[in-house]
């Protein structure tokens, strides 16, 4: 079998055997060998067992999306092929050992046998499973070996010289023999290197937030763990002391989220991490954001509910919840990056945001693509801004002064002579207590009614991708990006164009105007299309389509690519 | 009450247009233990621009509203999180977290406990008057068995809560109680209390005029005592702790031990507040350059 320009592997084991390591040796090796790498998992929430697989997809060129065909499919377990059956076709190769092959497949697939627990045990020991399927495959690529050996030093060093000798070894007699494979013909792939590919990085969705984080200037971190957006707030605590900032697991969500409203009040800029139970738990302090006007930064990692959902799973389906949480009327502002150096940069400015207009500022990802992987060029720092928005409290400072963009001044405690009164129950211009119809109209319109507007005229537009004359118009958001854009690339047709939103709440006006005579089908990783309905709800536009998808896996290329072929077509 | 007045008190006077009508009954124990913190906040020569009195929510927690410092009225039982979050941003303010025995012991519960464990430098200060006042008379935790309320027509059967005894079981760094009927000896109190560093708990107890007609003025200064010692070994402090009538005043126990902003990395090597800090983009670029290996 061969397979040029681009291929699809796919390994597939239980939780506990390690895919995470073969992932990461891999996707770092073959990166480093001059391929354009993407990889993604599934998972179960179980931390032995079940069946847990990763797909990396090597090509000559930028590769940033899940297909849904296995082209290699190698599994550590019995169960793996059943799992995946829809996803094999005629041409997918079977990699391993026969005993991890169920009888029903034998003699239907084309099955390429490897010794790998022969030649683990070769080693010493049936745990370097999964190093010599990692060399394996880079030695499908003739890849950089001396990559491998560099990533498992990396990653094993902690472990002692010992382990990684011993997972160089198992590295290189999987390495060999993937040579050896194509030599002999069984297998072949061919792809070009691209230079320019080994100076990029290699991220996950999870430190494009974290660092787009710690760039904004995040000093505090304030978390309760839960699938999947525990990731963010490990990757931060590592760096929390070359940071020098706090990171802290607290009691509950409530703890979280109001810790970091106390940070905001005295001037630090603070973040909660969570997904949406946890959310729904921080509705109350959201509210108190809206009415004391404390900015606060929430990273929302999507997964499926309602309650607990499939924990570990995907969905776009807390867009409504980020929208309507928190009692009463007040603004927010939601983003949701498409792609992983947007999540680096809007994570950032996130907090720029959060200063400038003393609001939540949401950013949606979901489990999809905080479990992303793929190279691109380094985000510049230099683009990153540090905008602060806080003056001094002079003698008779109103943190509440009615002004005419809903914005007032935001003073913190100790910087100037004067005193700062913060305050949840309507307040006048000092911040203390009033029950006065006039002043709660008044404070009412600055923030729900004014504020908004701001922050409305200032939104950034959508992104066009395209031939702005087409028929249909593809409109994203969040974390469908990627796929819609390699779908359309794919379809080729001048026809259709692609809008995407990062900016999800509040929308400009202006966006209406992409809209115009085109018909319009939204793209959404949700049950209803909250998305579709927002348009709708903000900007008075119609979705003539709905694609959508609800199983609690990611878009395929394939899924949107036939989609968008039976209303074009 | 023939007590001399500390200097520096009048600057702790609001003077905001908001604070003149104050909400509380006439009567009510709170003007008390506002003239007491007034007191000690003078006492210990503080301006208001160093101190912040986060508030839950409840008559207690319209405190801020009534003192010149700074202040943020939250929600009901959150005063103890976003105090945290205040201090660990900028040690350099004296934090108070302040509310009613509803606010901190029900609602605030869960907090109540983490912050014991996690000991950030703040005080918290607890109206303990027995009773809900802003809701009208429904028991709090710490009502007494058999008082008849509106919502317990019946009679109040749960145990009360014992914020004293737990607080010792946990090895809070610092445990007291007080009555506001006792000026001087309260501002001594709340002075040691402040000062402290780490976790200070001070159950204040008070006088509600208008729905507890058991825990009256009279009333606590016929079962309360002063301890004659005090603080104690953890031990006897928890003796003390369950003593319930007479109930005992002073200060329990004292646990020195690190405070939360003195064990996180982040002030470790430098003691500059965390508001007044800057991103460090030199560690963002070489965090990159290490994801091209």
């Amino acid at each position: 079998m061969e397979f040029r320009d681009e291929v699809s592997i796919v390994l597939g084991g239980a939780a506990g055997q390690g895919i995470q390591t073969v992932e990461e040796i891999l996707t770092h090796a073959l990166k480093r060998s001059g391929y354009h790498v993407y990889a993604n998992k599934e998972y179960m929430s179980r931390v032995r067992g079940g069946i847990n697989t990763t797909e990396i997809r090597v090509s000559s060129r930028r590769v940033r999306t899940f297909v849904k065909r296995i082209d290699i499919l190698v599994p550590f377990k019995r169960g793996v092929l059943s799992w995946v059956k829809d996803r094999l076709s005629e041409s997918t190769v079977v990699l391993g050992e026969k005993e991890n092959v169920e009888e029903g497949f034998l003699g239907k697939v084309n099955l390429v046998e490897v010794p790998l627990t022969k030649m683990a045990m070769e080693v010493g020991s049936q745990l370097y499973i999964n190093t010599t399927s990692a060399g394996l495959i880079v030695g499908l690529f003739h890849g950089d070996f001396k990559a491998v050996e560099d990533y498992i030093g990396k990653r094993f060093g902690s472990k002692g010289e010992n382990v990684v000798m011993k997972n160089i070894e198992a590295a290189r007699k999987g390495y060999e023999l993937g040579i050896k494979l194509c030599e002999e013909g069984s297998i072949r792939v061919e792809i070009e290197k691209n230079r320019g590919v080994k100076d990029e990085v290699l991220l996950t969705g999870t430190e494009a937030v974290g660092m787009g984080a710690l760039a904004g200037g995040m000093a505090f971190l304030s978390f309760y763990p839960m699938s999947p957006s525990t990731g963010v707030s490990t990757f931060v605590a590592q760096h929390a002391e070359g940071f020098g900032i706090i990171v802290e697991q607290v009691e509950d969500e409530i703890s979280a989220i109001n810790m970091a409203l106390g940070a905001w009040f005295a001037g630090a800029r603070a973040m909660v991490s969570t997904s949406g139970g946890g959310f729904a738990l921080m509705s109350e302090a959201l509210s108190l954001a809206g009415m004391a006007e404390n900015p606060v930064v929430i990273h929302l990692a999507q997964r499926p509910g309602p309650a607990t959902g499939l924990p570990t799973r995907t969905m776009q389906g807390d867009l409504n919840l980020v929208l309507h949480a928190g009692h009463g009327d007040f603004p927010r502002i939601i983003l949701a990056p498409g792609s992983l150096g947007e999540a680096f940069y809007l994570t950032a400015e996130a907090f720029n945001l959060a200063d400038k207009y003393q609001v939540p500022v949401i950013i949606l990802t979901d489990q999809y693509f905080v479990d992303t992987y793929y190279n691109l060029p380094a985000p510049d720092v230099k683009n990153v801004k540090f905008e602060r928005h806080i003056v001094e409290a002079k003698p008779g400072y109103k943190r509440y002064e009615l002004t005419e963009d809903g914005i007032s001044p935001r003073a913190v405690p100790s910087y100037g002579d004067d005193v700062v009164i913060a305050n949840g129950n309507e307040h006048d211009e000092w911040g203390d207590i009033t029950e006065d119809a006039e002043l709660t109209i008044k404070m009412q319109e600055k923030r729900a009614l004014r504020k908004l507007e701001t922050i409305k005229r200032d939104a950034p537009l959508p992104k066009l991708i395209g031939n702005e004359n087409s028929e249909y118009l593809v409109v994203s958001w969040g974390s469908t990006f990627h796929v819609v854009e390699e779908t359309i690339e794919k379809l080729g047709s001048e026809n259709v164009t692609h809008l995407h939103f990062s900016w999800v709440y509040p929308l400009n006006p202006e966006a209406k105007k992409f809209f115009e005579g085109k018909k319009v089908i939204v793209v959404e990783n949700n049950i209803t299309g909250q998305f579709a309905d927002l348009l709708w709800k903000e900007l008075g536009v119609k979705a003539d389509h709905r694609v959508l998808k609800y199983d609690g896996r990611p878009f395929s290329v394939e899924e949107v690519l036939d989609a968008l072929r039976e209303v074009v077509e | 009450m023939n007590v001399q007045l500390p200097i520096g008190r009048e600057l702790f006077e609001p003077r905001r247009p908001g604070s003149k009508d104050i909400a509380w009954c006439p009567g009510c124990g709170n003007f008390g233990i506002r003239n007491i913190l007034i007191s000690a906040l003078a006492e210990l020569g503080l301006k208001p621009n160093e101190v912040a009195i986060i508030s839950g929510i409840g008559q207690a927690a319209k405190m801020p509203h009534y003192i010149n410092a700074n202040g943020y009225h939250t929600l009901h039982g959150r005063a103890i999180p976003i105090a945290t979050g205040v201090k660990a941003a900028n040690p350099e303010l004296t934090v108070i977290a302040e509310g009613g025995d509803g606010d901190m012991y029900a609602e605030g519960g869960n907090h109540m406990l983490h912050a014991i464990r996690r000991n950030p430098d703040i005080t918290v200060l607890i109206h303990d008057n027995q009773i809900y006042g802003l809701t009208k008379g429904q028991a709090s935790p710490t009502t007494m068995v058999g008082m008849k309320t509106p919502t317990q027509p019946w009679g109040v059967f749960e145990k009360p809560f014992n914020p004293i005894a737990l607080a010792v079981a946990l090895d809070a760094s610092f445990v007291a109680r007080t009555f506001m009927g006792y000026f001087k000896e309260s501002v001594e109190i709340l002075k040691k209390a402040i000062r402290h560093k780490g976790l200070a708990i001070v159950d204040i107890l008070h006088p509600c005029v208008s729905f507890n007609r058991i825990n009256t003025y009279a009333w606590y200064r016929e079962h309360t005592y002063w301890m004659e010692d005090g603080p104690f070994d953890r031990e006897t402090a928890f003796r003390k702790a369950i003593e319930t009538d007479p109930l005992p005043l002073g200060i329990f126990y004292i646990n020195e031990k690190p405070a939360f902003e003195e064990q996180v990395p982040a002030y470790r090597k430098d003691r500059t507040p965390l508001w007044k800090r800057k991103p460090k983009l030199e560690l963002v670029e070489k965090f990159f350059e290490g994801k091209r290996g």
